[in-house]
């Protein structure tokens, strides 16, 4: 066993004062940085969902107008897919691992890291701006041509925001490819890396190849707006379908950059929870990668009603039924990973099993729409509503609290409190469920999205779906609660509480600035849990 | 699955030295993450191709524009692109290709440790050939405003499609900015470079910025290989009616 201390000289007390933290090129201090701005953009665009379901408590609108409505559906979107689910991750926790899992120093380019932070507080600032001075009302979506002529809000405030934080995503994904290229341990081969590498490979690739396109795309918006040029907006000559396939050949994919970490997050959490090696390593590191190519081809399936021809449509269908095997290789492992293991109740594996099942609901839901016939009927329903939110908050999130709980010791070096934590996980879950399960039925029998009045049969299962949303809403400022408490009374953690395998957890908690006194020499598999067969391709 | 997992007891991974780097000295230019001066240089030239691979897509967004338009209004598109000064176009890709050539002897030059006056001096011609490039665009772009050829409420159109000629130059407008936009940032990194050269920062191990800005440079160039064609010459000789 460790001796349970904390180094004298660690990265969180090298180095007081604010100046020490802005002017900081320490990945891991980055990392707390986008911990911070991250968590209070999920709070804002919480309280934008709150006051949605609020108002969708009663058919008629009479908590707030139509108008406001639409501003609080659009801003909730754009803050939290721009702003908390494509950061969350890749920022937070990509940031302080990647580097300690490969055995390096640092990231290779540490001051560009911290310009990404910057960044995206400006592009977030930009945001901020839009909303507090009156909102946008086009979607998340910036469909032209509501966000070209058919809008008085703030399109062109927001949409620089987005175009600007786009690049803080594109820095980090360059920072993480060239960093798993070129900084890795001696003896670190790439099938002895962690999974949760492969998959902020997978991820970086889709930020570096994605996000430009929806940089230029808004740009472009942004530009029609102000200047009248005729691109995406049909009463000057422009063809909004253009936009529906720019916007989403980045937004598709960036549904990916959402999932994917959250995946390698699990990946990481199955072994440790089981003592077990993940079943078919090389199909799991591979299946991210799938996911990240084939996320580039499907985008059409946003289409199926906007004018795109019946042979495209059939060709984008398929090509969605492919992601689902690359998904399904991943769920089905860690479950075979599950089989026989010796299996941990502890708090990041209950979000790991809340992550296993409702990611499957969400993916098969995926595949309803993904069939032509079946989309047409369910398209801007409340059905698609609840399947990306099975994705986004039932995978994503739970992957990112998960991960957030097994990599907290490492990260402050003091242990969250485990009852109260596994209870918050309870809550979450039962919460999540409540408040997306009956939008499957309601977006089934027909209630549109988008729309602050519904007919008066679907009340009940918008009541339904408030209740569990007040109940989710309290199970995340649970964990709020008790991190920070950590922090400043809990338990002092040692380097490795779970008895895990991994570099990151060879070095103290919290890790010195430059995470490794000496360079480490890697002998086999990081992660191995048992004697390996070694992989055929290593 | 074996069970005789269990018993399986795993070493931990080892952590001791790596062998002692080839240069005793460290060079004062070597950041403290990386071990050596040949791993600070790939890195930072991955970086580079890899921030390319996204400028590739960002331009991508505006070329499946020009493509869609293009396709949606030949005749429109040829009768706009006649109006564009074919002259000053190529007078232009000449200019360009200049400058491609004095950033990659600047580069040479970096490379085998020439003179700071020579590097200095290829990079001095590449930033004038840039500034020479910005001040053509410039009055291109002066000519198209007094002609009422700019986009918005005052645009004017005398030939058969006024509409399309509006989107082509809309996206000449677009596509030409962004490139120019990106010609400034290059010149603002050229003259950086060559104030760095001029104190004799560079060095046969030591000459990755030079390198790197060149890759970006080229690589601006090669976007106006690309615009070139599509906006002034592919059907130019179509003067409508």
């Amino acid at each position: 066993m460790d001796t349970i201390a904390t180094p004298t000289v660690n990265y969180l007390n090298n180095g007081h004062g604010l100046k020490s933290w802005l002017l900081t090129k320490d990945h891991k201090r980055i990392a707390l940085l986008y911990l911070f701005s991250i968590t209070a953009f999920f709070f804002l665009g919480g309280f934008f969902a709150l006051m949605i379901r609020l108002e969708l408590l009663t058919p008629a609108s009479d908590l707030v107008q139509p108008d406001t409505y639409n501003k609080l559906f659009t801003m909730h979107g754009i803050v939290m897919v721009f702003f908390f689910l494509i950061p969350s991750i890749p920022a937070v926790l990509g940031n302080f691992l990647v580097p300690i899992m490969v055995g390096a120093k640092d990231l290779a380019f540490p001051r560009i890291n911290l310009l990404s932070w910057y960044i995206y507080v400006l592009g977030g600032l930009f945001t901020l701006v839009a909303a507090v001075t009156g909102g946008v009302d086009t979607g998340w979506t910036f469909y032209a041509p509501y966000s070209t002529s058919a809008s008085n809000s703030h399109v062109i405030t927001a949409g620089v925001g987005v175009f600007i934080t786009g690049f803080s995503s594109i820095l980090t994904g360059l920072n993480f490819i060239v960093t798993v290229h070129r900084m890795r341990a001696p003896g670190l081969t790439w099938f002895r890396l962690p999974l949760f590498v492969w998959s902020m490979y997978a991820t970086s690739l889709i930020m570096i190849l994605g996000t430009p396109v929806i940089a230029i795309t808004v740009a472009l918006v942004a530009v029609e707006r102000g200047l009248h040029l005729g691109i995406f907006d049909p009463a000057l000559g422009g063809d909004p379908v253009l936009f529906q396939h720019l916007f989403w050949f980045y937004s598709h994919p960036a549904v990916y950059i959402m999932i994917l970490p959250a995946m390698g997050v699990v990946s990481e959490l199955v072994q440790a929870g089981t003592r077990k090696n993940i079943f078919g390593y090389a199909f799991v590191a591979f299946s991210s990668l799938a996911i990240a190519i084939i996320g580039f081809l499907v985008w059409g399936h946003h289409l199926f009603v906007s004018g795109q021809s019946t042979y495209a449509g059939l060709v984008f269908s398929i090509l969605s039924f492919f992601v689902a095997i690359p998904s399904a290789v991943k769920v089905f492992n860690w479950t075979a990973t599950l089989y026989k293991g010796s299996i941990s109740w502890d708090t990041p594996m209950l979000y790991a099993y809340g992550f296993i099942g409702l990611f499957t609901i969400g993916g098969l839901t995926g595949l309803f729409l993904a069939t032509l016939g079946m989309d047409i009927h369910v398209h801007d329903t409340y059905f698609i509503i609840a399947h990306f939110h099975y994705v986004m908050v039932g995978g994503a999130i739970m992957g990112y609290l998960g991960g957030m709980h097994y990599w907290w010791p490492k990260i402050t070096g003091r242990m969250y409190p485990e009852s109260i934590a596994r209870f918050a996980a309870l809550i979450i879950f039962v919460g999540f469920n409540l408040t997306f399960g009956p939008q499957f039925i309601v977006g089934y029998l027909g209630m549109p999205r988008r729309y602050a009045m519904y007919a008066p049969e679907f009340q009940i299962w918008n009541v339904l779906s408030t209740a569990g949303a007040t109940i989710l809403g309290v199970g995340y400022l649970i964990p709020m609660v008790y991190f920070i408490w950590s922090v400043f009374r809990a338990p002092l953690a040692g380097s490795n509480p779970w008895g895990a395998r991994g570099l990151e957890w060879e070095i103290p908690s919290p890790p010195p600035t430059e995470n490794f006194v000496v360079t480490p020499v890697v002998t086999e598999g990081t992660h191995q849990y048992a004697p390996s067969r070694e992989v055929g391709i290593a | 699955m074996p069970e005789s997992q269990s018993s399986y007891q795993p070493a931990p991974v080892a952590i001791h030295p790596a062998p002692a780097a080839e240069h005793p000295a460290t060079h004062p230019w070597l950041q403290h993450h990386f071990d050596s001066m040949e791993q600070q240089a790939e890195a930072s030239t991955l970086g580079m191709w890899v921030f390319l691979c996204t400028e590739i897509l960002f331009f991508g967004g505006l070329f499946m524009a020009y493509l869609v338009y293009r396709h949606a209004s030949p005749e429109g598109f040829q009768e706009a692109s006649h109006e564009l000064s074919r002259l000053w176009g190529t007078t232009n890709t000449l200019v360009l290709i200049c400058s491609s050539l004095t950033m990659a002897l600047g580069v040479r030059a970096a490379q085998t440790n020439q003179s700071r006056k020579v590097i200095v001096g290829w990079l001095g011609a590449t930033i004038v050939f840039g500034i020479g490039f910005l001040g053509i665009k410039a009055w291109e772009y002066y000519d198209k405003f007094v002609h009422h050829h700019v986009p918005g409420p005052n645009f004017h159109w005398d030939g058969l499609y006024p509409k399309p000629a509006e989107q082509f130059y809309s996206l000449y407008f677009a596509m030409t900015g962004l490139h120019a936009l990106h010609m400034i940032i290059g010149i603002g990194i050229m003259t950086v470079i060559a104030v760095l050269a001029w104190k004799n920062t560079f060095d046969e191990e030591y000459f990755t910025p030079v390198e790197v800005a060149g890759l970006y440079w080229h690589f601006v160039d090669i976007v106006w290989i690309f615009l070139f064609p599509l906006l002034y010459l592919i059907g130019g000789h179509f003067k409508g009616a």
